[in-house]
């Protein structure tokens, strides 16, 4: 079963966010959402500078077999984007939660986010 | 929907294989990463389960006259231990299903169709079959079918079979078959498939097919074989160029739109079939629409159902389409109207509202070198 890191907020369109409110909030995917993917093979990110807004969709992320929109969990302008996951998307698959992180936003307001409990009940995750 | 499992089911459980619905049955989509199903196929082996698909088998003194009426190929012409690769149409020359079928004598064949499609074929071949001197008999619920593809298929089926019948395997030639023991249980050793490689597939009855299938998995690891689910086979065939019932091939398509048009015997076959009528109307008013090959010059992937553009203007449908694992770039098939469908014609693919450059290329995308 797919791994949910404890120490993180899950919006329920499987974008998980790292807040400890000392500065930018790093957003990524949950693996979960990898997982159901597949192997993915491209990534369409928003770009820095640009204003992101918490339950809208602000890049796509691509795999063999689909395709999904990737929703911001949070409102706030996009700082920094992961490089490393443009070049090679296959991090997100290999390392979701670490190296496969991607984008960083500073926080003007967040959407509704879960707890991991709440995700991992929701989505059949495993703590 | 009805929910079927194949005899292998608790296998795929066993290897903790994510299940999709294919055809009304519940088939692994995967069992770790597709992309390493798919290299694994191309450079080593993989082990498929099949099983869904249906076997009906057609025998008595007309088997070969009632098939050459049922079906749009010449098959009574097939020799004896060969295959051949076939469709089954309606009256109005629309494609029911495409199937290969077995010649095993004057008397006896072996039809297979796809899974979702068999009771379709089964029901209509038995329909077909009222004025012949034929039995219709489907055995799709009692038969298996596990398909060992890869450059060390071979390999791995000699270390599974009695030395004197290894010339059984070696000389086997692709689309024929051979009758042999396999891990010591007798099946229809078959080389045929659907991934580009060269490989086999093995039909036996629902009682053996677990311990076959382990016992394939243990010779084959120390050649590098894993079992593959159906999203690595999908896009083998498409590399391949292979067509895939539901998207390339449908009742609303004819056999020359989807560039099977030498599949349909209508000179090599004197009498009637079902379809010639149609068929001989629709080869001569031409296509306007064709299945093509799309290699994508950027980074993304057309998907099935989204439009093919020419200069901003639609001229056409992909119908498979995603990034080839094999090739490093996005590839897709398309019915295309016959004015864009010339090789090395530059399209536009729309992939959800922003137009993304493909031309097209000749299919197979890949052929494997011999």
């Amino acid at each position: 079963m797919a791994k949910v890191a404890a120490e993180l907020k899950y919006s329920a369109e499987h974008e998980w966010i790292a807040a400890d409110g000392s500065g930018p909030s790093v957003v990524g995917v949950s693996a979960v959402a990898a997982e159901a993917l597949g192997d993915i093979v491209y990534v369409d990110l928003p770009e820095v500078g640009s204003t992101v807004t918490a339950g809208e969709t602000c890049g796509e992320i691509e795999a063999t077999k689909s395709v999904s929109d990737l929703y911001a969990p949070v409102t706030g302008e996009v700082i920094e984007i992961n490089d490393g996951v443009v070049s090679d998307p296959a991090v997100i698959n290999n390392d979701p939660y670490g190296a496969g992180w991607l984008f960083k936003v500073t926080v003007t307001e967040e959407g509704p986010l879960l707890s991991a409990e709440e995700y991992a009940e929701a989505n059949g995750g495993e703590l | 929907m009805t929910e079927n499992y194949t005899a292998l089911y608790e296998e795929h459980k066993k290897l903790g294989a994510s299940f999709t619905d294919f055809g009304g049955w519940q088939m692994p989509l995967k069992y770790s990463s597709e992309l390493a199903e798919h290299h694994a196929v191309r450079k080593a082996a993989g082990l498929f389960d099949l099983s869904h698909m249906g076997e009906v088998w057609v025998t008595g003194p007309e088997a070969g006259a009632f098939l050459d009426y049922a079906l749009v190929g010449n098959l009574s012409a097939i020799a004896d231990g060969k295959a051949k690769y076939s469709l089954i149409c309606n009256e109005d020359g629309g494609i029911i299903d495409d199937l290969i079928t077995y010649r095993f004598g004057d008397e006896k064949y072996l039809v297979v169709p796809n899974a979702g499609n068999a009771p379709t074929v089964a029901a209509a071949l038995a329909e077909r079959a009222a004025n012949f001197d034929v039995t219709v008999e489907d055995a799709s619920a009692a038969t298996s079918l596990v398909a060992v593809q890869g450059p060390k298929a071979e390999a791995i089926l000699l270390k599974l079979t009695d030395e004197s019948q290894h010339a059984l395997v070696t000389d086997l030639k692709y689309y024929a078959f051979n009758e042999l023991t396999v891990a010591g249980q007798g099946v229809i050793l078959a080389r045929t498939g659907y991934t580009g490689e060269d490989g086999f597939e093995l039909f036996l009855p629902n009682e053996g097919a677990a311990s076959l299938w382990e016992s394939v998995a243990q010779a084959g690891e120390e050649f590098g074989i894993i079992p593959c689910g159906l999203a690595s086979r999908d896009s083998l065939r498409l590399e391949a160029g292979m067509p895939l019932y539901g998207n390339e091939l449908s009742l609303e398509r004819s056999p020359f739109d989807a560039g099977l048009g030498p599949v349909v015997a209508l000179k090599s076959k004197e009498g009637d079939f079902v379809g010639r009528a149609a068929l001989e109307a629709a080869k001569e008013s031409g296509s306007k629409r064709k299945l093509v090959g799309l290699k994508g010059l950027g980074r993304r992937a057309g998907r099935s159902g989204y439009p093919v553009l020419k200069d901003g203007n639609m001229v056409g449908e992909v119908t498979s389409g995603q990034p080839s694992p094999t090739l490093g770039y996005p590839v897709a098939l398309a019915y295309v109207d016959v004015e864009h469908a010339e090789l090395g014609t530059a399209l536009d693919v729309d992939l959800r509202g922003k137009a993304e450059p493909f031309e097209v290329v000749a299919l197979p995308f890949y052929k494997r070198q011999k």
